[in-house]
């Protein structure tokens, strides 16, 4: 009987020659399984810390919601007032707030983002192209508390300067420092959306006589619609997340906001705000982990959908 | 002058306005020259064809003939491409305009991810001053369907999206899409390339078929393809134009030694 060529040894009457080689644990074998593992974990452990962090904070804030909350009362309830006798967890104002700053935020951010994508994406070339998209990630890496610092030292008098008003810590002020701070990871995710638009439709509406404007506009915005809806939804997730900013640009104030010039507090400013200062495991302690969970909630399904646009789309395309 | 004849021209005398007229024309792609000093005369109203090995320039200069080559910031073009008399290369000539009068179909069918019907409207609407009536654009749809007969099967789905046709029907959907503007020169490049022997055959007869309403050059690597389904032809070798003439001249008697070369497949 002839050896085998992989292991040198004489096959075996029932297995294949080669079965022995494949099962062979060498150092190639090894190392390839430690790296498999590692990946794994990895992976899962995304997935492991949202199930967790989704778990801290519904159990926080389990007892009260079941035995002490209505959820209705709450959600529409136009006083938060934690710390009067007795106390009154209305959120109304932090969610109106949040709305509201995000509104405005997403006014700012979008043409701003978008502009900047369709630019980068369609009109700049080499070195030009490679500095702005710099330029935008240094933005994105901007520490938010800079932004507020801003919003506290620069927005505030010129807010209060261009509208006359007494007021310059406000729903204006966060929401454009918001946009801001927003923009640059839109203008990312926008830019790769119209680069996925591939190059022989451009140069097919080009060939047919389109300027190049008119190839962004019915061509290339069209077909990248799911990524750019996308794009604006992880900006109204990361506008809604934001705390420190909002928290020193906004003004604070916990009642809802009537117009731009009035000052608010989002749901995170709020937390941010009043965790330190309540009894843990106390009412009040537990309400903030509500609003945590109604954040939770609120953020990863925008995020859900956003996914979906992009996944679901592409899959269809 | 008018910008297009749609006479018969095919038996027109030579001194009528040619088609392409191309003096003296080069192309660099950055530092590298592609294109050397070609001259060319493309007749009105008759299929030429463009041979020669590959990497030799003809996507080069049939992309010139329309600008498109422009797209890539780094070209530069010298010379001059007269189209019916006016030349492209003007300072005062509009790119779009250009393209409106020379349509282009390319390697790979590309229609755009609209419906059939937007396909087919596209290049109109561009540079219609006003929108016209939908049964106006409903009688445009149909006559440049009609013209490559792809009406009957696509007429009850003109709201579909077009890149769910087959690739034949893509790529007779792309010369569609040209009609509608009234272009005089239609430029194309190995239309039938990413096509099935049957669907090739289809599309040749097509291409045929619009022999005499517009004048059209199209780049070819089946020298079959050139030989039964055009009436002259330019053989070109590293950016050069080495031989112009008459199809079945070319094929039985050339000229040139690099020209019986090729065709007798010694290289490319
Ligand atoms: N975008 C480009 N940038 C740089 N060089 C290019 C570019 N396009 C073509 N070239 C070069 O120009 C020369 C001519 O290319 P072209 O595509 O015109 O040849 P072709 O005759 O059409 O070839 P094929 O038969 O393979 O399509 C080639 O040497 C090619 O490498
Ligand atoms: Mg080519």
């Amino acid at each position: 009987m002839a050896p085998s060529p992989l292991t040198g040894e004489p096959a075996s009457a029932g297995q294949p020659p080669w079965a022995k080689a494949l099962d062979h644990r060498d150092r190639g074998w090894w190392s390839d399984f430690a790296a498999r593992t590692i990946v794994w974990l990895g992976g899962m452990s995304a997935i492991l810390f949202i199930a967790a962090i989704f778990l801290f904070i519904a159990t926080q804030g389990l007892e009260f919601m079941r035995h002490r909350l209505d959820i209705g009362a709450m959600l529409t309830g136009a006083r938060w007032e934690p710390t009067v006798e007795p106390p009154v967890y209305g959120a109304l104002p932090l969610i109106a707030g949040t709305a509201w700053i995000t509104g405005v935020a997403m006014l700012i951010a979008i043409p701003l983002a978008f502009g900047a994508a369709i630019y980068i994406g369609e009109f700049a070339r080499g070195k030009q192209r490679e500095w702005l998209k710099i330029g935008i990630e240094m933005l994105a890496a901007i520490p938010s508390v800079v932004w507020g610092v801003i919003g506290l030292h620069v927005m505030k008098p010129i807010i209060q300067d261009v509208f006359g008003v007494q007021v310059g810590l406000n729903v204006l002020n966060a929401g454009i420092i918001l946009g801001l701070m927003a923009a640059p990871i839109m203008a990312t995710i926008a830019e790769d959306a119209l680069k996925a638009v591939p190059d022989s439709y451009r140069e097919a509406a080009e060939a047919l006589g389109a300027t190049r404007w008119q190839v962004v506009w019915k061509v290339v915005l069209p077909h990248a619609r799911p990524g750019l809806s996308a794009a604006v939804l992880l900006g109204i997730g990361r506008a809604f997340g934001e705390t420190i900013a909002v928290l020193m640009a906004s003004g604070h104030r916990l009642m809802v906001p009537e117009s731009i010039f009035d000052s608010a507090a989002t749901l995170t400013a709020t937390i941010a705000a009043e965790l330190g200062e309540a009894a843990v495991g106390g009412d009040h302690y537990q309400m903030l982990f509500v609003l945590g969970l109604l954040l939770f909630v609120i953020t990863f399904t925008i995020n859900l959908l956003a996914d979906w646009l992009v996944r679901g789309r592409r899959k269809s395309a | 002058m008018a910008l297009h004849s749609r006479t018969t021209i095919l038996s027109l005398p030579a001194n009528a306005t040619p088609a392409i007229e191309i003096v003296d024309l080069s192309l660099w792609y950055g530092k590298f020259q592609a294109l050397h000093d070609v001259d060319l005369v493309i007749r009105s109203g008759i299929v030429t064809a463009m041979i020669g090995p590959s990497g030799c320039g003809k996507s080069t200069l049939l992309r010139s003939c329309n600008r498109i080559n422009e797209r890539l910031g780094y070209v530069t073009t010298t010379g001059t491409i007269k189209v019916l008399g006016h030349n492209i290369y003007d300072e005062e000539a509009s790119r779009m305009q250009v393209r409106r009068q020379v349509g282009m179909v390319f390697q790979r069918p590309n229609p755009l991810p609209l419906s059939i019907r937007d396909n087919v409207l596209f290049g109109h609407r561009l540079h219609a001053v006003r929108r016209s009536s939908r049964a106006d654009e409903e009688g445009m749809v149909e006559q440049a369907l009609r013209e490559v007969l792809l009406w009957d099967r696509v007429k009850d789905r003109l709201d579909r999206k077009a890149t769910a046709l087959s690739l034949e029907e893509q790529q007779k959907l792309c010369i569609a899409r040209l009609l509608p503007t009234k272009p005089s020169v239609l430029l194309m490049d190995e239309p039938c390339s990413a096509l099935d022997p049957e669907a090739t055959s289809a599309v040749e007869d097509l291409i045929w078929d619009l022999r005499g309403n517009y004048s059209i050059l199209i780049v070819t690597h089946n020298m079959a393809q050139a030989r039964r389904a055009s009436d002259e032809c330019v053989f070109m070798l590293m950016g050069h134009v080495v031989e112009h003439t008459a199809t079945e001249r070319m094929f039985v008697a050339p000229k040139k030694q690099e020209t019986s070369d090729y065709i007798e497949g010694r290289f490319g």
